[in-house]
């Protein structure tokens, strides 16, 4: 049972039990961030100065591509959890505030799509 | 309004900077930064599945003096965020609230992010044989 009315619960604002979950994923893939940000950093180093082919080699084995795509899945959510509580705070205008969430979405699945095709188009 | 002498939060403009806040707003911006800092990720990783020419302009770009301005603000928003957020994590299971222990880890967080952007590029460089 519920005491929201539907279309305060359509509209996801207020309590709908939602708000500790997105919390709670922002943390969990902060504690994943933490490793994976580390080896992202130490594999950018690394890969200072090299050109295509040692490039494409380090992307094709198997433990810097299932990383990679681990890395930027992780990012790009906990990006846009942490971008929708900013505009949230910062946006008070109703219509500007839902198409700038809309577009962060749109925007961080699409790049974070197009990241992943190109680290699987570099890898396989 | 009911009760116009009910106490309000005062608005930003007329808050006294403090340190805590300071870096509060700093985990903001570079994670904003972070953000804008995947679309060139996203650039490099399509310019390597481009192939190898693309993949060399992209690295002379990423190589340039402007390039190279971005990349050590993204390396040194990385670090960061990374460093104040496991600070953030340790307030989350109700650590360090106490105002000393909070001012004292925002340094910790701050020194750490500078040192090891420092030592990140340092490395880079050496690698490129110009230290």
């Amino acid at each position: 049972m519920t005491l929201k009315s539907p279309l305060g619960q359509a509209r996801g604002m207020g309590s709908a039990r939602k708000g500790a979950d997105l919390w709670w994923l922002q943390r969990v893939t902060a504690v994943a961030l933490i490793p994976l940000s580390i080896w992202l950093m130490a594999s950018l180093v690394s890969l200072t100065g090299a050109d295509h082919a040692r490039f494409t080699e380090w992307v094709a084995s198997p433990i810097n591509a299932v990383a990679l795509l681990l890395a930027i899945s992780t990012s790009f959510y906990h990006f846009k959890v942490g971008m929708d509580v900013v505009i949230e705070d910062y946006v008070h205008s109703e219509g500007i505030k839902i198409a700038s969430l809309l577009f962060t979405t749109f925007a961080t699945v699409l790049v974070g799509a197009v990241c992943a095709f190109a680290v699987l188009k570099l890898a396989l | 309004m009911a009760n116009s002498n009910r106490p309000l939060s005062p608005h930003l403009q007329v808050y006294r900077p403090q340190w805590t806040m300071m870096l509060s707003i700093l985990h903001r911006i570079t994670g904003v930064a972070l953000g804008l800092g995947t679309l060139l990720l996203a650039w490099w990783l399509v310019a390597a599945a481009t192939g190898p020419d693309a993949f060399a302009t992209a690295q002379k770009i990423v190589g340039s003096i402007p390039g190279r301005f971005v990349l050590l603000g993204f390396t040194f928003s990385l670090f960061y965020h990374l460093a104040n957020g496991i600070r953030h994590l340790f307030w989350d299971v109700g650590v360090g609230f106490e105002l000393k222990a909070a001012q004292k880890s925002g340094w910790f967080a701050l020194v750490l992010a500078v040192v090891l952007t420092i030592a990140s590029w340092y490395v880079g460089y050496a690698m490129r044989g110009q230290v």
